[in-house]
């Protein structure tokens, strides 16, 4: 090594080589970015979980600011964000629509029954043909979506206070809710 | 040998099922197989996407309700005769790129195609640089011999088994 600084070479790069491992480790590659963030809503049409014989469409929402929630009575996380939701549905007019996913529909019923109903309405999916139209992986699932009935938000896993308080709250605002 | 005997049996015994066990995770992992054909083309569409629910298996491979689901997705699109292409673009425009294997040539991708080639440039040219600027020195560092240490190297390498 005739030149000094071509001995801090290694070094340097080892540095880089940390600086990248560390980055690694603050990604979440559990969380997706989806494609279909500010792209509109899936046109589709299910029936309520409350009335079968009732359907309900996304189109049905439009000119509202809303929220979608998918959830499941066979999903433990699900449970863990569920009075959040309750409160929230108490404090704010914006609607609440859940996506009851891959589930019984007398286990569903029975789940809100004891956990609390937050939801204006819940469409039943009970193939799951809907989830994979809304790119769902891992329940629950929230997404806001806006007067136009573009997707605005997706957030992946249990809604925490925090994502609610930070997030979620102020982009309702920003959109005018 | 006769205690011996009845373990071997035993690992003779479990040798022997192995393949049964496998077959059996076999048959849990493929669906329902009405027609075979069609089958194996859901497969090889579906060796070409990430499962997101076990993130390093593919759709094929993974045990996953979702898999399961993603499966007969690409099993029904098949039947009404949508192309392979069609169904990878269907399930990237839901999920994502992520979900392909082979990730799509575009700007957010450049690095990910063009980063080993350009790494593969760097060295080639540290390479050329260090052959270029090492061969002087070399030749330089021979020739500071003097005629006495050149004489005895010269004795050295031509009596191997003489000792210094």
């Amino acid at each position: 090594m005739r030149r000094p600084l071509l001995r801090w070479l290694p070094l340097a790069a080892f540095l880089v080589l940390l600086a990248f491992l560390g980055i690694g480790l603050q990604l979440k590659p559990r969380e997706v970015p989806s494609p279909l963030l500010n792209k509109a809503m899936p046109v589709f049409s299910l029936p309520t979980l409350a009335q079968p014989a009732q359907s309900l469409s996304p189109q049905d929402l439009r000119g509202q600011v809303w929220l979608l929630n998918v959830w499941a009575s066979w999903c433990v996380a699900c449970q863990s964000e569920h009075p959040l939701l309750v409160d929230f549905s108490k404090r704010h007019a914006v609607p609440l629509i859940g996506l009851n996913y891959k589930d019984r529909r007398d286990e569903a019923l029975r789940w809100l029954g004891r956990y609390g109903d937050p939801y204006r309405s819940s469409l039943s999916d009970t193939d799951g043909r809907v989830g994979i139209e809304l790119g769902v992986y891992g329940v629950p699932e929230t997404f806001v979506i806006d007067r136009e009935g573009v997707i605005r938000y997706k957030h992946i896993g249990a809604v925490t206070p925090e994502a609610l308080r930070d997030v979620i709250l102020p982009l309702l605002g920003k959109l005018g809710a | 040998m006769r205690l011996l005997h009845p373990l071997l049996c035993r690992l003779l015994l479990c040798l022997a099922l192995l393949p049964a066990g496998a077959a059996l995770a076999q048959g849990m992992a493929a669906p329902a197989a009405a027609d075979p054909a069609l089958e194996a083309r859901v497969m090889l569409i579906a060796e070409e996407l990430r499962c997101l629910v076990c993130q390093n298996e593919t759709i094929a491979a993974s045990h996953a309700e979702l898999a399961l689901d993603l499966r007969q997705q690409i099993r029904q699109q098949l039947e009404q005769g949508r192309t392979p292409p069609q169904i990878l673009e269907f399930m990237a425009e839901r999920y994502g790129d992520f979900v392909l294997y082979r990730p799509p040539l575009k700007a957010q991708t450049l690095l990910l195609w063009l980063g080993p080639f350009a790494l593969l440039l760097l060295a080639g040219w540290a390479l050329w640089r260090q052959l270029r600027t090492a061969k002087p020195g070399d030749a330089a560092s021979a020739s500071h011999l003097s005629a006495a240490e050149f004489e005895r190297a010269q004795r050295l390498l031509q009596s191997p088994g003489e000792r210094p």
